[in-house]
């Protein structure tokens, strides 16, 4: 693995005048996939939000070599960060087709737009069938697919995941993980996963980190977190 | 880092009690200072600070439904109007004394504010904003028809006395106009304090912040909504009457859509949700038009539309915001 | 019959006029999510500036699509201008913007052309359609020019990638955001096309009601009036509703008796009131659907 496409020093992070993030440290390899773990409210998504530039935030990111702190949302989205929010922030007026169309509006290559629709929809074939549903029509774990397949027609180099769990079956969520680590797999794309479920985040990432009311408490491999005696009581429940 | 924790709620929300009694004084102060005013200032001013005041009490009416409430109306002139018209048609034809006109238009306005806010129940946001404003536009022209003219006067409206200071007070009756004007205001403005801080009041706004909830806490959301219409158009057809005692005269060409916008801008200067916001909103409405004619006649207009941004970029969320801010900052600095 | 019959085409000819000034306040809807209440006096404006072209020589077509290229970067520097700071303010104090905005231009209008009444040529002529004297060539030209205007811009949102980001960005800025669109030149650009729309409806409507800053005001409240009975997202909602609030207003002029002239605005603006209270999104509007 070479070295980190996303490297973050030093984050912090406010709501207003409510400082919700305290001097984050944390790194996304090139071709890895990180998990940020916590509880409610601990910070996961304030941390996605503040790289993708929706709220205000200090300290420093670099991505792939270019520092990004600072920058408006859709410069971010434009340099190859593709974000699938909390509560998901599909077009829900708009057709299947029409919100994988947005999902590559930074493309103008029209073969290549159609092409990677065309693959998508194979992962997806939920999606498939009602490509001209309106999107706010879709059952919850559609709706998830939906967001991740926007955020893939972007051909990001970095994915930032927020709880793709959240409110789906477990068969579902198996089959969201699934496809995930194909991608993750076939095209080298890089990810940061936000999860509440530790235990299908630490199946899945390679690198976590722990977050407790906005700090950073501990940091390692995936295998490591998981053995952690604490880790396990609080948050996986063993 | 513990200290600071413990530091801030202190510094943010003094206790109820002082913020209270510190309200107490800085209105007892004002109103020092209002009754002084009309002995020291000229006669064309007193009636200008009194039609100020009168534009407040209105503005008053429409921040109960909108900034409390959250419910949007640009026909306030027509509960204006009705009041005005009910005042002057009372006096006129009735010969009834001014003072009891007051509460007569206030029913009045009650009544017609609860039956227009069944309908617009089921609107909300731009389309209430559109039905009200129908209401406006409609308001002058049912007033200049002919089946209501020999009450209304028609487009000629109606001529009224100006009426003189009781008791013998050696007042002329500008400056007694004022004093009864600042009397119903404080009345009135004391009452809106009472409402909003009562259990009707916290429902009122427990609607604006979210109906579905408020409605889940077992709160008639309808009943309210339509009460609220009614009560915010109570204030302003009460200030419609004065409107007319103090004018001398009611026409329908003075109630028209401007005047509903007139009262909706003043009502967002002074500050949304913001009782004592409404003077500064009731003053803005009056002054600021006159002082654009000044700077430029042929240009009043475009003055005003510029005083009006500047303003807003100054101040978005009114004068009760500035002032909140600038109060914050200072509690900030001094702890 | 042949009162009634006459009454529906002229109501379909003011009709067309609404319909107009209704797909441009659609527009800024789709792109603002809010009503622009100086919309009409932009419009009007925008009039003048074809009038002032045409005073210094230009053929009719030359100052009509010149006016329209004016307007287009009139609309956007007001965006970038005006409400660009003004992004975090609430949608009330929007709304004293646009009231501020509307004295603004009613007043620079009146103080550089006046407020003396002014005619404005047609580019269909005057003259009555095949001579049946019921509806005349302008009006037809009108209605033509509306609907393909209509057509057009439905095309525009449906099959355009910048129509698409616009209506992205109208529907839910941040997730617009979050594909990368930029979303302030989008608004902006929703701004500019309001007012070359406008722009479009001014120099159409103008040949009827005569030109003068006034002329705008009862023309944007039955604009408004017959948006939103169409339905705010829907431009094939705004030309129908402003068709029919044209024929209502014409058939209850004439055939209510005793109020009916006298209050044919109070009528027109009843009947909407009515219309919203049974359908509150329009008659056309989308329905938006989600789940919890």
């Amino acid at each position: 693995m070479t070295g980190p496409l996303l490297t973050v020093r030093g984050l912090n992070a406010f709501y207003g005048e409510t400082q919700v993030l305290h001097g984050l440290d944390f790194e996304v390899a090139a071709g890895g996939i990180t998990a940020l773990l916590g509880a409610n409210g601990a910070g996961k998504t304030s941390t996605l939000r503040a790289l993708s530039g929706m709220i205000r935030a200090t300290g420093e990111i670099v991505f792939n070599g270019l520092s990004i702190g600072g920058r408006a949302t859709e410069e971010v989205a434009r340099l190859g960060i593709a974000h699938v929010p909390e509560g998901r922030g599909t077009f829900s007026r708009m057709t299947v087709d029409e919100n994988l169309q947005l999902g590559a509006m930074t493309r103008g290559d029209r073969a290549g737009i159609a092409a990677d629709m065309e693959r998508l929809y194979g992962f997806f074939p939920k999606l498939d069938q009602r490509r001209r549903q309106q999107a706010g029509t879709l059952s919850g774990g559609e709706q998830q697919m939906l967001a991740i397949a926007r955020a893939l027609m972007l051909r990001p180099r970095l994915m930032l995941l927020d709880e793709p769990s959240f409110g789906l079956a477990p068969m579902i969520v198996a089959e969201v993980f699934d496809i995930l680590r194909k991608l993750n797999a076939s095209d080298g794309m890089s990810m940061l996963l936000v999860e509440q479920n530790a235990t299908a985040a630490l199946d899945f990432a390679d690198q976590a980190y722990l977050i407790e009311t906005g700090n950073l408490v501990m940091g390692g491999t995936a295998a490591d977190i998981g053995r952690d005696e604490n880790v396990r009581r609080a948050y996986l429940g063993y | 880092m513990q200290q600071n924790v413990k530091d801030v709620p202190a510094v943010a929300m003094p206790d109820a009690t002082a913020m209270k009694r510190r309200r107490i004084i800085l209105s007892a102060v004002a109103i020092t200072v209002a009754i002084i005013l009309p002995f020291v200032v000229k006669n064309f001013l007193i009636f200008q600070l009194t039609l100020a005041m009168v534009y407040a009490i209105a503005i008053l009416g429409l921040n109960l439904l909108t900034g409390f409430n959250g419910q949007f109306s640009l026909g306030h002139s027509a509960f204006f109007a009705i009041g005005a018209y009910t005042a002057a048609i009372l006096m006129d034809q009735g010969e009834v004394a001014y003072y009891w006109t007051l509460p007569a238009a206030g029913a009045a306005c009650m009544i017609s504010g609860f039956l227009f806010g069944l309908p617009a129940l089921r609107l909300e946001g731009i389309y209430l904003a559109l039905a009200t404003f129908s209401l406006a536009v409609a308001m002058p022209q049912l007033l200049k028809s002919s089946p209501l003219e020999p009450w209304t006067g028609g487009v000629q409206g109606i001529t009224i006395l100006k009426p003189d200071a009781p008791f013998g007070l050696p007042l002329n009756s500008d400056q007694w106009l004022y004093i009864f004007t600042l009397a119903v205001l404080i009345v009135l403005f004391a009452a809106a304090a009472n409402l909003i801080d009562s259990r009707t009041g916290r429902a009122i706004v427990a609607i604006r912040d979210n109906s579905t909830a408020a409605r889940s806490m077992g709160i008639n959301v309808s009943l309210y909504k339509s009460l609220t219409f009614g009560v915010s158009a109570f204030y302003t057809g009460v200030a419609g009457a004065l409107g007319a005692i103090v004018i001398q005269f009611v026409a329908p060409d003075s109630f028209t859509f401007v005047l509903s916008i007139g009262l909706f801008v003043g009502l967002v200067i002074g500050g949304v949700g913001s009782i004592a916001g409404t003077l500064f909103g009731g003053l803005f409405v009056l002054f600021v038009p006159n002082i654009a004619e000044a700077i430029s006649k042929g240009l009043a207009g475009a003055v005003y539309g510029v005083i009006l941004i500047l303003v807003i970029y100054v101040m978005p969320s009114g004068a009760a915001g500035l002032v909140r801010l600038i109060g914050s900052k200072i509690a900030r600095r001094t702890s | 019959m042949d009162l009634f019959l006459h009454q529906v085409l002229a109501g379909l000819a003011t009709g067309g006029i609404y319909a107009c000034m209704a797909l441009a306040i659609v527009m800024i809807y789709q792109a603002i999510d809010s009503l622009n209440f100086a919309q009409g006096e932009m419009a009007m404006f925008s009039t003048f500036i074809a009038w002032q072209f045409m005073q210094w020589g230009m053929p009719y077509w030359v100052a009509f699509f010149a006016t329209i290229a004016v307007s287009f970067a009139a609309g956007v520097a007001i965006e970038r201008v005006v409400f660009k700071p003004l992004r975090h303010a609430s949608l009330l104090s929007h709304i004293v913007v646009f009231i501020a905005l509307f004295a603004i231009i009613n007043s620079v209008a009146g103080f550089i052309w006046d407020f003396t009444i002014k005619s404005f040529p047609s580019p269909f002529g005057t003259q009555s359609l095949f001579g049946s004297g019921l509806i005349s060539m302008h009006d037809t030209g009108m209605i033509v020019v509306t609907l393909i205007l209509l057509v057009l811009l439905f095309a525009f949102f449906r099959y355009t990638r910048i129509g698409l980001a616009m209506r992205a960005t109208a529907e839910n800025p941040e997730s617009a955001r979050l594909v990368g669109i930029r979303v302030g030149w989008m608004v902006a650009l929703g701004w500019g096309m309001a007012a070359a729309i406008g722009a479009v409806a001014g120099m159409l409507i103008a040949p009827v009601v005569f030109l003068e800053p006034n002329m705008m005001l009862s023309i944007l409240l039955y604009g408004f009036a017959a948006a939103v009975v169409g339905g705010l997202n829907s431009p094939l909602g705004a030309v129908i509703g402003g068709f029919s609030v044209g024929v209502i207003e014409n058939l209850a002029g004439t055939f209510i008796p005793y109020v009916g002239r006298e209050l044919k605005l109070t009528i027109a603006l009843t009947l909407i009131v009515a219309v919203l209270t049974l359908k509150p999104s329009g008659l056309f509007g989308k329905v938006v659907v989600s789940r919890v």
